[in-house]
């Protein structure tokens, strides 16, 4: 079996403007909002939503990063620790609406875990979840209010999300484990 | 992204470590930084873990920067000194191993008097341990400490010209400092009397001097040693004051220096010997940017250590 492609290029890009516009849609006023991407896929995904709503509404949000990393309920678990990368959040989040962005939702473990870093962060008015692809096979009562994609996945089965930032071009495919 | 991966169940000494794995600890306390600003100053990583602080001789910022690291991470911490502890009863370092190991400890951090105890104790123990200073042979925290600050303060460490000046002889924060620094490409000089100066320190690698206005000229850090009057018993130099007039940094010496040269120094400062009061309060002085650093890089050390399964 091969690879089962996502989104192309300019899929991913139409996607990404409707996720804009319902982000928008739905939080009337911008300047409540605050975008948090999930490292390292999230954060590239939430930059580009970050100037793609700038550029329709004319509205810079605030933009963080999220490093879920030290709140892994794995830890120790694997052989090594993962690499920190860090978090950066330079603004207050206080009384904010927080849209949490990452690129593929599976369990919802990296989910729990970034709710409960932004709220060592502050008291945000709510936390909202955009992501790019579900793909099913939740272990937490999470739910995500923004979907690019609904995909239907086997367990074993990988989802790839290859952005530009890292090097390459944007594809996310559905790849068979045994080919990974 | 593959990331890079800490391998070791210890930390006993920079002269064990690749220049990579210093690298990795760096960039690790790098994005531990920025929980120190956050208004709740604690992450769950270490949860349920036990940390031991096995301090076999006095410290106060030391054990406190560690504490608070582990207690940043929300480990569980528990700290014996000497003056409660059992080895002035007469127990072997072998056997405080067999008991901290009955209790199921995850981390021991240990300062002890002797060269080379935190190492016995490490090869007793199947969890990990962290050197926090043994004798006059290690203190690597400590050294990390400082090449993180100097990083910070001068963006890089390679080709960085760093001078310590003081007692180098009993000093393991220079010995860390020198295998740390020299790994990463920065220059080292030594400077102090002769008597307090290894002899075998032209083989590590650095620069020796006895006269402090080559050590400063050109310097972009001058690192003050303390000089430990407990140590001053078999008189290394004539006398405190002469040493003071001859080998102390003071507004007058830094006339000399580059204009963005920094100090740093690992305190407790003996004002007024190794350092002027005015210089250790001045512009120049990043001895508090240490102490602050301290916490990440300690934090980041314990983070890297409690993923190695033994």
């Amino acid at each position: 079996m091969s690879d089962k492609v996502i989104f192309d290029e300019d899929g991913l890009l139409r996607t990404l403007k409707r996720l804009a516009h319902e982000i928008m849609e739905r939080n009337a006023k911008l300047e409540e909002i605050s975008l948090l991407g999930i490292r390292t896929g999230g954060a590239h995904l939430a930059r580009r939503l970050q100037s793609l709503i700038e550029e329709i509404s004319q509205v810079k949000v605030p933009l963080g990063i999220l490093d879920i990393t030290l709140y892994r309920d794995d830890l120790g678990g694997a052989a090594s620790q993962p690499e920190v990368r860090g978090t950066e959040i330079d603004f207050d989040i206080n009384s904010k609406i927080v849209v949490l962005i990452d690129d593929v939702l599976f369990t919802g473990r990296t989910i729990r875990s970034a709710i409960d870093q932004v709220i060592d962060f502050g008291r945000p008015k709510s936390i909202q979840l955009a992501v790019l692809v579900d793909r099913g096979h939740r272990e937490l009562p999470i739910r995500p209010d923004f979907v690019g994609k609904n995909v239907p996945t086997a367990r074993e089965e990988q989802v790839k999300v290859e952005l530009k930032e890292e090097g390459g071009k944007d594809k996310v495919v559905v790849r068979p484990r045994a080919n990974a | 992204m593959s990331g890079r991966v800490w391998k070791r169940k210890d930390l006993l000494g920079l002269k064990d470590l690749e220049a990579e794995e210093i690298e990795l600890i760096l960039d690790t306390a790098e994005s531990f930084q920025e929980i120190g600003n956050r208004p709740i100053k604690k992450v769950p990583t270490l949860q349920g873990r036990t940390v031991v602080n096995l301090f076999f001789e006095p410290s106060t910022r030391t054990r406190i920067s560690f504490e608070l690291a582990e207690k940043r991470l929300s480990a569980d911490t528990v700290n014996f000194s000497t003056d409660i502890s059992s080895t002035i009863k007469g127990e072997t370092v072998k056997d405080t191993a067999k008991n901290l190991e009955a209790l199921q400890v995850s981390l021991v951090i240990m300062r002890h008097p002797s060269s080379g105890a935190p190492h016995r104790l490490a090869r007793y123990l199947k969890c990990g341990v962290i050197n926090a200073g043994d004798g006059i042979n290690e203190h690597p925290t400590q050294a990390l400490l400082d090449m993180f600050t100097v990083r910070q303060k001068k963006g890089k460490l390679k080709g960085v010209k760093v001078s310590f000046i003081g007692d180098i002889l009993h000093s393991r924060v220079a010995r860390s400092n020198i295998w740390g620094l020299t790994k990463l490409g920065a220059e080292v000089t030594v400077c102090g009397p002769r008597t307090l100066i290894p002899r075998d320190a032209e083989q590590l690698g650095v620069r020796v001097t006895t006269n402090l206005e080559e050590a400063v000229d050109g310097a972009d850090v001058i690192n003050l040693l303390r000089i430990q009057l407990e140590r001053q018993k078999e008189s290394f130099f004539p006398s405190i004051r002469e040493y003071a007039i001859t080998y102390q940094i003071n507004r007058d010496v830094l006339k000399k220096a580059k204009p963005d040269v920094v100090i740093m120094h690992p305190g407790p400062v003996n004002r007024g010997i190794e350092l002027s009061s005015d210089v250790v309060d001045g512009p120049y002085s990043i001895i508090l940017d240490q102490v602050t650093n301290g916490l990440a890089v300690r934090m980041a050390v314990l983070y890297l250590l409690s993923g190695v399964k033994s």
